[in-house]
């Protein structure tokens, strides 16, 4: 088994002062999964935005990087999702400036929007810079969920190609799991043991998702397995923060039942406050 | 044996400790209870019934372990408006409906809504409670009986009293005041006596024995009546038949009134307050470091309200002062609650006639006394010592308590609190826009025992109780870091609650690590006083008193160092069984031989908590030493010891040193090893050396003679004791 998920890579392309850094950390994910960039642009074809383009990304032409510019016209989520969905992009790059604080939160907005209807992985970068920022920690999620196998594999294969130092998979736990309430020392103590129990419960079944990847994979990375009691897909972003994490990755929202409507939520706290980067899998 | 009959057998070899301490405790709840309803304008049997049914209810169902449940001295203020708007019989049904309220807390384990006012705000309430009780209560104490509408009145009137008093020509009159007068100086004096004899009663029951003895005086030396002016004598203290003949049912039918809601809030409110501080505090103090389970015991706490307000009682809540008494007096679990209750019972069996011949003010003294520890300037201090906007809240719920009520009070300290931190951060939305986010995340990493405990974007009063969640669930004897360098905003209700985290653990061998915060204060620049309360104060003073300056020179002469100043970190003491139920300021003075193989220091610390509050000052001596002996504590015997033996401590007797067994009292737990540490020489030493207070934690010895601070010459002779010590036990 070889993982390949990311076969062509797309990217927003507004003219604004971000561009070039936007378009190198997009540039450099293409070469190091060796995929197809897609700029997307909203707005009527033009030959000069087209030669612009050109320009900037020369630097990666050593590289053998194959891009391709889409124009499209109308609203720009509609835009994106629409030439994603066309051109087969596995993955959305959306640049996220966190110092200005109403940028994130509008590209919170569109990126939750995205992040809800699109089909492919969605990275969210809060930092994007034209010198490469080594990518050497990444923390994943490991709730319970048929869609963790495939995130904990990804956030490998992503780790492998760009050369991560470590893995820590956070397996939230929601804290109601824990059906003792602490009232008095000997109710502590059962909270206490209760939560240990379900920590290496959780670590085995994380450890068994582990093994099904191949080594090529998990021989260069050391892995970390952080157990953490509380808020589902909020925790995870403050612990990436502490953590000084260089990538959070997460499960999407599974679609239509009623958990979804409030999970959403909960990505919600992660996209208005971006703790690191961030890869939404679908 | 199984373990029940162990735990049988352990609650019956510690049941004459307790036994003891609710005696000692009951002789403190006679007078605060009869007084407290009489603030409260209560029938005065009316403390006595809430005292023991608590006592009874939350002995049998409660959850924590040493407190004492009473009428609480918070609950006079909103009482006394209850019982002036509804009647005393509706206040009873108010006083039923609270206690159905706090059963429901319980049930839905509310206890963590405390949490929700801040501590700057609490404090402002309680020391409006305080003005409420001494306004009230000053006048009476000065036999002056006056009727105001409104609570400041009574605050203005205090210089007029004192006028009036001087001028007094009624013999009864001026005999009363007198009473007021002398109890007052008994309560503000007797934490500085430290006759152990004396210590024995407390000073409320001083009070009791002193009037009742006054009028046995006149009555059977004297054959007069009573000097002291009839009306200003306790009235309607019933006999036990009479309480048992007319219990009034409370009268329900001001349920529809809006007042009679506000009441029944505003005491639920006080009284789960009240009791949650009081819990905190005395879990703090009991020897051994168990954690209450605040939930159940407001269930109880709601139960024996429901109770006692059926049968013509005030509320029951934790109490702090008697709670701390019975600590101190040696109790170990809850049935030293219930033996209070019992001997409550007896003496209003016994003595209900012998009571009515205590004079009012003299009882009217301590409540003012209490009044005056809830809004001591002291308190005020404090708070201004922690930044000034903590005044302004303070001031603000100070005042809208006394101009308004409790419930706009806490309310207005609550808003004014906002505002202030809104203001402080010139930033409203960091508040709105993160106060629901669960903001704390803990986690003990792969491997590791120590928690870790990160707090993001700001912590105050509104959203502490998700910390508290948090801490709540780390066992005390491990080790936890908070970091506090996600956040912005970290205001003085966390800080102070953080410090108490921080003792508890210490006291109970863990370890609790702040971090985050310096950056804190200089990355936002608000001048909160958050650093204050954790830093060690470096309290150097420039200019040494002459005790110093001699210390300083007899350091010189005998080679010690000499350092003058405060030392707060003083784990090492915690680990002497005689720190466990007192608490160490600092020590200061220090003086050191070899590094710190010895060191003499002069300490300050303090037993019992608000009321039963003493604080001491001794000087002690600390040897470290190379090899370990049993625990053990070596005192003088007298009189006292062997009144202590009848209770279960057990004196361990050397054998063929009977000169040295009669003259000390040796304690240990484990009797084998230290009798073979006591051998011939060691025991000889002892013998023909003056005699000191010595006690042992395996490791070190420390050395004191009396509870007070020792003078140079004293010093020497401690010293050189201490020396010798140190060699006799070290060589074999």
């Amino acid at each position: 088994m070889t993982l390949k998920p990311f076969n062509s890579i797309g990217i927003g392309v507004a003219f604004s002062p971000n561009l070039k850094a936007n378009l190198f950390e997009a540039a450099r994910l293409a070469v190091f999964f060796k995929a197809k960039l897609f700029l997307i642009h909203v707005g009527e074809t033009s030959a000069d935005k087209t030669k612009m383009l050109g320009v900037i990304l020369k630097k990666f032409e050593k590289d053998h990087l194959d891009f391709e510019v889409v124009f499209q016209k109308g609203k720009p989520v509609e835009v994106i999702l629409a030439v994603a969905a066309s051109k087969r992009i596995d993955l959305l790059v959306l640049g996220a400036a966190q110092r200005e604080r109403w940028v994130t939160y509008y590209m919170g907005s569109i990126a939750r929007k995205i992040t809800r209807k699109a089909q492919c992985a969605i990275l969210l970068l809060i930092k994007p810079s034209v010198e490469r920022v080594p990518c050497t920690h990444i923390v994943v999620n490991g709730l319970e969920s048929p869609k963790t196998q495939h995130a904990i594999s990804t956030a490998y294969y992503v780790g492998t190609r760009l050369n991560a130092t470590t893995i820590t998979i956070v397996d939230e736990i929601k804290e109601e799991t824990v059906t003792t309430q602490v009232d008095d020392d000997k109710s502590l103590r059962r909270a206490n043991i209760f939560k240990e129990r379900i920590s290496i419960k959780e670590n085995k079944r994380i450890k068994t998702i582990i093994e099904a990847i191949p080594e090529a994979y998990t021989q260069n990375i050391t892995v970390k397995l952080q157990p953490v009691f509380g808020v589902r897909g909020y925790s995870i972003g403050h612990y990436a923060q502490i953590a000084r994490a260089d990538l959070l990755v997460m499960n999407a929202p599974k679609a239509m039942t009623f958990w979804d409507r409030l999970f959403p939520h909960d990505i919600e706290h992660i996209l208005s406050e971006l703790p690191t980067d961030v890869l939404i899998l679908q | 044996m199984s373990p029940k009959a162990t735990k049988i057998a352990v609650f019956i070899k510690a049941l004459p400790k307790n036994i003891f301490s609710g005696f000692v405790v009951s002789l403190i709840a006679l007078p605060l209870g009869l007084g407290l309803a009489m603030a409260s304008d209560a029938p005065p049997i009316a403390g006595i019934i809430a005292a023991v049914v608590g006592g009874v209810v939350v002995a049998v169902l409660g959850g924590s372990h040493v407190t004492i449940a009473g009428p609480g001295n918070g609950l006079v203020g909103v009482l006394l408006v209850a019982i002036t708007t509804l009647g005393i019989e509706s206040a009873f049904a108010a006083i039923v409906c609270s206690g159905v309220l706090m059963l429901l807390l319980g049930f839905f384990r509310m206890g963590k809504l405390a949490n929700f006012f801040p501590s700057s705000a609490i404090q402002g309430m309680l020391a409006a409670i305080g003005l409420i009780i001494l306004g009230k209560q000053f006048h009476i104490m000065f036999a002056h009986r006056i009727q105001r509408e409104e609570t400041l009145a009574y605050l203005y009137e205090i210089p007029f009293t004192i006028n009036d008093a001087l001028h007094y020509d009624d013999r009864g009159l001026i005999y009363a005041m007198c009473a007021g007068l002398l109890s007052l100086a008994i309560m503000l004096f007797y934490p500085k006596l430290r006759n152990k004899y004396l210590q024995l009663i407390p000073a409320p029951m001083w009070i009791v024995i002193l009037s009742i003895g006054f009028s046995y005086y006149f009555e059977v030396v004297l054959h007069e009546a009573n000097p002291i002016d009839k009306a200003y004598m306790i009235s309607g203290v019933p006999s036990f038949q009479t309480i048992i003949a007319d219990l009034h049912w409370p009268n329900f039918t001001k349920v529809g009134q809006l007042s009679f809601w506000t009441s029944v809030f505003s005491i639920t409110l006080i009284a789960s307050i009240e009791t949650l501080l009081s819990i905190k505090a005395v879990d703090k103090l009991d020897p051994k470091k168990r954690r209450s389970n605040v939930n159940r015991d407001l269930k109880a706490l709601g139960l024996a309200t429901i109770g006692s307000g059926f049968i013509g009682g005030l509320n029951v809540v934790t109490v702090i002062a008697r709670s701390s008494v019975n600590v101190n007096n040696g109790a170990t679990n809850r049935s030293s609650n219930f033996f209070h209750a019992f001997f409550l019972i007896i003496f209003v069996v016994l003595f209900s006639t012998q009571l009515t011949r205590i004079p009012l003010p003299a009882l009217m003294a301590i409540l003012v006394y209490t009044g005056y520890k809830l809004a001591a300037p002291e308190v005020i201090k404090k708070i201004g010592s922690i930044g000034k906007e903590q005044l302004v809240i303070f001031f603000v719920t100070l005042f809208m308590t006394l101009k308004v009520g409790l419930i706009t009070g806490i309310l207005a300290g609550v808003l004014a609190t906002l505002l202030v931190h809104v203001f402080l951060n010139k930033n409203a939305g960091l508040f709105f826009r993160n106060v629901l986010k669960p903001n704390v995340l803990m986690f003990q990493e792969d491997g590791h025992q120590d928690f870790y405990v990160s707090v993001k974007h700001f912590c105050s009063f509104l959203n502490y109780y998700k910390l508290k969640e948090k801490l709540d669930a780390i066992p005390e004897d491990q080790d936890v870091i908070v970091d506090f360098s996600l956040c912005r905003f970290v205001d003085h209700t966390v800080m102070e609650n953080i410090y108490n985290y921080q003792e508890l653990f210490k006291k109970r061998g863990g370890h609790f690590g702040v971090v985050g915060l310096d950056q804190l204060d200089t990355a936002s620049k608000h001048p909160f006083a958050l650093r204050r309360l954790l830093r060690v104060p470096n309290l150097i003073k420039k200019s040494l008193t002459r005790r110093q300056t001699a210390l300083e020179g007899l350091a010189e002469d005998y080679g010690l160092a000499y350092i003058p100043k405060k030392l707060k970190d003083i784990t090492f003491l915690n680990q002497f069984q005689f720190f466990e139920m007192k608490h160490i300021n600092h020590i200061y003075n220090r003086l050191m031989y070899k590094s710190d193989a010895i060191a003499l220091f002069d300490i300050e610390f303090y037993e019992g908590e608000f009321i039963a509050k003493e604080v001491i000052r001794s000087t002690m001596l600390h040897i470290k030493l190379n090899e370990t002996i049993p625990e053990f504590s070596l005192d003088k015997e007298g009189f006292l010891e062997k009144v202590y033996a009848l209770a279960g401590a057990k004196d361990i007797t050397i054998k063929n040193h009977t000169d040295f067994s009669n003259r000390f009292y040796l304690l240990g737990d484990n009797t084998q090893q230290i009798k073979r540490f006591f051998n011939d020489k060691i025991t000889r030493f002892f013998e023909s050396n003056p005699y000191y207070h010595v006690a042992s934690n395996g490791g070190a010895l420390l050395v004191f003679r009396k509870e007070r601070l020792a003078s140079v010459k004293e010093i020497k002779a401690l010293f050189d004791f201490g020396k010798r010590l140190k060699e006799v036990v070290e060589t074999p």
